[in-house]
């Protein structure tokens, strides 16, 4: 048999090189992502729980419908009640920054992969690869990367969560009929107009689909992300799984299911909204 | 003055054109091409001019290449080879920017499926073409708003496209395509997918809208009795190619060839043949001027009871019976005036067979074909008529 590649070594190095030479960019991704995280937590954190809790019923209620409402109040006001409310914050304010950095990213390329079937025969395979290594992996890098704390836990998590985005974000464009785009063109559209108008609406339904997914898969990763001190909810499950504490596990694990049904309820019901038919 | 000429026009589907345009110029077939070299011929010897204030239907069934045609004009398909003039401008060679002023300014079009953007509500559909020019918003919706009310969905401006009936959706279709004012108007297969009553409708609407407004239509269809209706000449094709132009009558009474003998079969031939198409000549004839004997004696000739009378001027006077002749030659009378009936049945020229029916059933008498200045052109025996709905015509004797 031949010698072992030394696959895993040659990825060491990268990383290494990386490490060196690439220090001023993980420095100033740093500093960036660090105030993004923290001014959220603050405005979060300077209102009073319990005057959030009854914004965002309302908020819930324009946006979804008074069932949800009801729900998401009696969910954050359980979260309050289990002393979580601060953990709770930290965590929604990874998932927002992620999410946020995701779609920033990701809306983009799969514009881009949509458009062009080069860059979708390179983009595939490459999302293929960010979705199936276990998420565990990415940590390693962030942590050399960004030492540790919640820079490379939000790195992590945008690794994870883009796929869906722009993979979402390119069928819903090439889902848009054949003949509206030819309509566009018949008219005389420049790419640009048929792309705004006409093949992003057109796909939107889709797009928030992905936007949907991406938020559930940050939410997911913030919570493995705590083992290299990303804080939050993910912080009080490992403190339960290291004590063997059933108690403080569960209550955290709650905190993050129902974070998840809100997050997961509200965004579809915006993109159920903005359904048309085809 | 032809506004669109087409020259010798082939598309070839596939990565490499040259080689079967190569084939083709030694006249192998579609078939022995796509087996040699993998390449799909689209279209070849194309060649047609199409009239300003025309109607011109490329018809022909599915795959013959007709909607390929079609989008060749606005080149949302690349012709592979020769060359397309509009205005006297080649489109074939220009760039994109001209393309679009063209699509913009000069060439609006309308889908089968109506293609209507089911996010924008009918009046922003129509000002599309508008917005993409940069109109501001004001004057586009004014400018829509008109053409909303000319094809008559005034009230429906602000609905969506799914709200609205399948007629009334192609409507936006085609206030859509008309909002940019062009001269030229392609319309892929516009009504087929409307039922029956609703297509029927819309094909008189564009009619009198096409009075109305003049465009250079270029109408692509599979149905041959639309084709017939509304196309002033007629361009069938077949695998690719055109086999005959020509006006639908022109088509129906003198076919190409054996593939467009089969094609019109079915067509039903008292909605496009004409009294002029199935018509006699108007012989004999008797003059106002001439006496009962004169009148009697032609009779007698032709073995007919009846004859037509004429002026001078060879208008339509009536007719005279054998009869009538008889007598006023044995009560030794001069006149023919008196004899002459002057209610007699007579149809135009351009009156379709089906409307000819009717009245040939009725009468007695042959049927006067009488141009605008009531001079008489034709006549119509029973015979004649019915030989034309069954054999598609000629001037049968």
């Amino acid at each position: 048999m031949l010698t072992k590649l030394p696959i895993g070594l040659w990825v060491e190095w990268i990383v290494d090189w990386a490490q060196i030479y690439l220090a001023w960019l993980f420095d100033i991704i740093t500093k960036i992502i660090e105030v993004l995280v923290s001014s959220i937590e603050t405005v979060f954190l300077a209102v009073p729980p319990l005057i959030i809790i009854i914004l965002m019923f309302i908020l819930v209620w324009f946006v979804a419908n008074r069932k949800i409402a009801i729900g998401t109040a009696i969910g954050l006001y359980l979260i309050y009640n289990m002393r979580l409310w601060e953990s709770s914050i930290e965590t929604l304010a990874l998932v927002l920054a992620s999410t946020a950095l995701a779609l920033l990213l990701g809306i983009p390329l799969g514009i881009l992969s949509a458009r062009s079937d080069l860059t979708h025969k390179l983009i595939m395979p490459l999302l293929d690869f960010m979705q199936t290594m276990p998420a565990f992996v990415y940590l390693i890098p962030a942590v050399l990367f960004f030492g540790l704390g919640q820079v490379p836990g939000l790195f992590a998590t945008v690794v994870f969560a883009m796929p869906p985005t722009i993979r979402l974000t390119g069928l819903g464009i090439r889902q848009v009929p054949v003949e509206l785009v030819e309509a566009s063109d018949a008219f005389g559209a420049t790419e640009w107009q048929k792309l705004t108008r006409v093949q992003i609406p057109l796909a939107l339904p889709t797009i928030m689909a992905g936007i949907n997914q991406c938020i559930m898969l940050s939410l997911s990763m913030v919570v493995i992300a705590a083992m290299i001190g990303a804080g939050g909810l993910g912080t009080e499950v490992l403190a339960g799984i290291s004590r063997l504490d059933i108690a403080k596990g569960f209550e955290g694990g709650l905190a993050i299911v129902i974070m998840a049904v809100i997050l997961d309820r509200v965004t579809q019901s915006l993109s159920e909204k903005r359904k048309i038919k085809i | 003055m032809s506004k669109i000429i087409v020259k010798n026009l082939a598309k070839i589907f596939g990565e490499h054109p040259e080689k079967a345009l190569k084939l083709l110029k030694e006249d192998f077939s579609k078939d022995k091409i796509l087996k040699k070299t993998g390449q799909t011929v689209g279209l070849f010897d194309i060649n047609f001019s199409v009239n300003e204030g025309e109607i011109f239907v490329l018809m022909g069934l599915s795959g013959s290449g007709k909607s390929t045609m079609l989008r060749c004009i606005n080149r949302l398909i690349e012709p592979t080879s020769g060359t397309i003039t509009i205005d006297g401008e080649d489109i074939t060679s220009a760039e994109p920017g001209i393309i679009r002023e063209l699509r913009r300014k000069k060439v609006g079009m309308v889908f089968q499926r109506f293609a209507l953007f089911p996010h924008r509500t009918v009046l922003d559909n129509v000002a599309y073409g508008l917005e993409v020019q940069g109109i501001s918003k004001a004057q586009r919706r004014e400018k829509a708003m008109q053409i909303v009310e000319t094809v008559g969905l005034k009230g429906w401006e602000n609905s969506m496209p799914d709200q609205l009936s399948g007629g009334m959706q192609q409507r936006v279709g085609l206030a859509r395509a008309l909002a940019n004012n062009p001269d030229i108007l392609l319309m892929d297969e516009a009504f087929s997918a409307l039922d029956p009553l609703i297509r029927k409708s819309m094909q008189d609407e564009l009619l009198s809208l096409q009075s109305a407004l003049n465009k250079t239509i270029i109408f692509v269809t599979h149905d041959l009795d639309e084709a017939m209706k509304i196309g002033d000449r007629i361009a069938l094709m077949n695998d690719g190619t055109i086999v005959q132009i020509g006006t639908a009558e022109e088509i129906l009474t003198n076919p190409a060839n054996d593939y467009v003998e089969k094609f019109v079969e079915d067509v039903d031939r008292t909605k496009v043949l004409t009294a002029e198409g199935v018509m006699k000549a108007p012989d004999p004839v008797v003059f106002l001027k001439d006496g009962p004997r004169v009148a009697l004696r032609l009779m007698k000739e032709h073995g007919i009871s009846s004859i037509f009378v004429i002026t001078r001027e060879r208008r339509l006077a009536g007719i005279v019976i054998a009869e009538d002749a008889l007598q006023a030659a044995k009560e030794q009378k001069e006149e023919l005036k008196a004899l002459v009936i002057e209610d007699v049945p007579k149809v135009s020229l351009d009156t379709p067979l089906i409307d000819i029916i009717p009245t040939i059933a009725e009468t007695q008498f042959p049927v006067a074909v009488v141009r605008d200045d009531h001079t008489l052109a034709g006549i119509l025996v029973k015979g004649a008529v019915l030989g034309g709905m069954v054999r598609g015509g000629g001037n049968v004797d």
